[in-house]
Parts: structure tokens; C-alpha cells; sequence
């Protein structure tokens, strides 16, 4: 293993726990949250909040960085248009996430609390990434 | 603590989950130079991806997500957690691994780090995915469609 795996194995590793903790796991709460006009479960915007407050703070620490701590340089996605394609899939995956509860992180995540069900949706999220090859191309 | 307003609410426990994957997420950005964005990172340790970090890389993040759930699962003696059925699971499955990628991100690379760096594009997909799902939650309670058990 080096560095960089052993860095992203520790994020995973508090990723999943923070899933399971702020109940990203449980995807009746998740379609709680998105039952805006019906019973509204406000548990999720705890969960965006908490995560993006210390994500704020990390940004500037970022900036201020020539590299990161543990591996040579930043690799940082540094696009900037506004595309059909980007707001088309989005769309999908919202529709996606709307009727099951479930999108990518809290899918791995659940591996571990109802591994037949997650194991279902990773096999087709995978299918899916397939699909997005084969209409999109390589990328 | 509980919100008056929404007894089944858990401000305290998403507040602590936020901030943990924030720390997550900190820990990527800083310590290895990457977005922690689950989608990119699972396609790539799928191999289904030609950019993003060394595959093994992808693999450890990817493996970490349901250790750190089974290690909450551990301490807790077991979450709450109420799945649909296979076939909204197989449906939505196949969409939302269709859309992240061609949208470039889910909630974890867009929702969590995009939209803390104020990248438009990120703000853009958030509130498009965010738009969709509860347009979808609405509607599939309008016709009457449940779902969950």
C-alpha cells in the first residue's frame, strides 16, 4: 500500500462511519428529507451542513498549500462550463436517488447493514456507469 | 435532542455524521490531493474510469466506506435502516450510476466539495439531483406509489 491508497482507505473508513452516523444509510430517512411537500425529514440538511462547514474551512488551508501532505501534487477537477450533459445527468441520477433513497456513498456504505439489498444497487449503479460509457464515450 | 416541529428528526446525529464525512473529505483534499467523491471513485476502482488516483487508491476508499458503517454498526449494537424493495433498488441502481457519470458527480463530489468550493458547475448539478428527487418523492406520492414497507 502506499501512501496515497492509505490516505483514501482512512477517508473511506470515516466517510462510511459519518454515512451510517448522520443516517444516510437508512434510505427511508433519505426520502424523508426529499418529501419536502409531505412529512419532511430535516435529519439530511444536518448531515450537508455539518460536512460542508468543515469543508469551508478546508478550502482556504487548500489554497494555501504548493502540495498535498502525503502524496507529490493536487489533481482537482478544473472545469468550469455549465453543460446539457452535466445538468441532464444530474437529473437522472435525482430521479435515481428519489425513488430508492440511495446514492452512491450510503450504497457501498450499506454494504455492511443490508449487504443483499446494496450489493443490488452497487451491481446496478455499476450497469449504469457502463451505459454511461457507452452513450457518453470513454472517460 | 429533537426538533419540536419534526419529532422523528436527528439534528444531533446528522450534525456529527456531517462533520465526520466533512473530515472525510478534508482528509482527501488535503492529505492526498483528491476530491472524495464517491461515484468517481467507485468507477475507477471498477475500472471504469481512465482518470482519477491509482486504482488502489479508488479500491481503499471505496472498501473504507462500508468498514466505517460496520464499525458504527459495531458500537452502536445495530442501525436503523429501511430499505425498498429489489426492484426500485435494481431501477434506481442503474440511474443513478447512469447520471453520475455523465453528470460528473454525486452527492459526496459535487453536493460536499463542489458546492464548498463554489464551483458553479458543482451548485448546478446540486440543486438539479436535489430538484429531481423531490420532484420524484412528490410525484411517486402523488399517484399513490409506495415504496418502502
Amino acid at each position: 500500500m502506499n501512501r496515497t491508497a492509505l490516505v483514501a482507505g482512512a477517508s473511506g473508513l470515516l466517510f462510511g462511519a459519518g454515512l451510517a452516523i448522520g443516517g444516510m444509510t437508512n434510505p427511508a430517512r433519505v426520502r424523508g428529507f426529499l418529501d419536502v411537500f409531505g412529512d419532511w425529514d430535516p435529519t439530511l440538511a444536518f448531515v450537508i451542513g455539518g460536512a460542508l462547514i468543515v469543508m469551508a474551512l478546508a478550502w482556504p488551508i487548500q489554497r494555501r498549500m504548493s502540495a498535498p501532505l502525503f502524496t507529490g501534487s493536487f489533481a482537482l477537477p478544473d472545469k468550469s462550463d455549465l453543460t446539457p450533459r452535466l445538468v441532464a445527468g444530474s437529473a437522472l441520477f435525482g430521479v435515481g436517488w428519489g425513488i430508492a433513497g440511495l446514492c452512491p456513498g450510503p450504497g457501498f456504505a450499506a454494504l455492511a447493514i443490508e449487504p443483499a439489498k446494496a450489493a443490488a444497487f452497487v451491481a446496478a449503479m455499476l450497469a449504469g456507469m457502463v451505459l454511461a460509457r457507452l452513450v457518453a464515450g470513454r472517460r | 435532542m429533537t426538533l419540536p416541529a419534526f419529532p422523528d428528526a436527528a439534528p444531533l446525529d446528522g450534525l456529527l455524521g456531517g462533520i465526520l464525512i466533512g473530515l472525510a473529505a478534508a482528509l482527501m483534499l488535503l492529505g492526498a490531493g483528491r476530491i472524495a467523491g464517491v461515484s468517481g471513485l467507485g468507477a475507477r476502482a471498477f475500472g471504469l474510469s481512465d482518470g482519477g488516483p491509482p486504482r488502489n487508491a479508488a479500491w481503499a476508499f471505496i472498501t473504507g466506506l462500508p468498514l466505517g458503517a460496520f464499525i458504527v454498526v459495531l458500537a452502536s449494537g445495530g442501525i436503523e435502516a429501511q430499505f425498498t424493495g429489489f426492484g426500485p433498488i435494481l431501477l434506481a441502481g442503474v440511474l443513478v450510476g447512469l447520471g453520475t457519470r455523465l453528470g460528473s458527480g454525486c452527492t459526496s463530489g459535487h453536493g460536499v466539495c463542489g458546492v464548498s468550493r463554489l464551483s458553479q458547475r458543482s451548485i448546478v448539478a446540486t440543486l438539479t439531483f436535489m430538484a429531481a428527487g423531490i420532484a420524484t418523492v412528490a410525484l411517486m406520492n402523488a399517484i399513490g406509489l409506495e415504496v418502502l414497507p
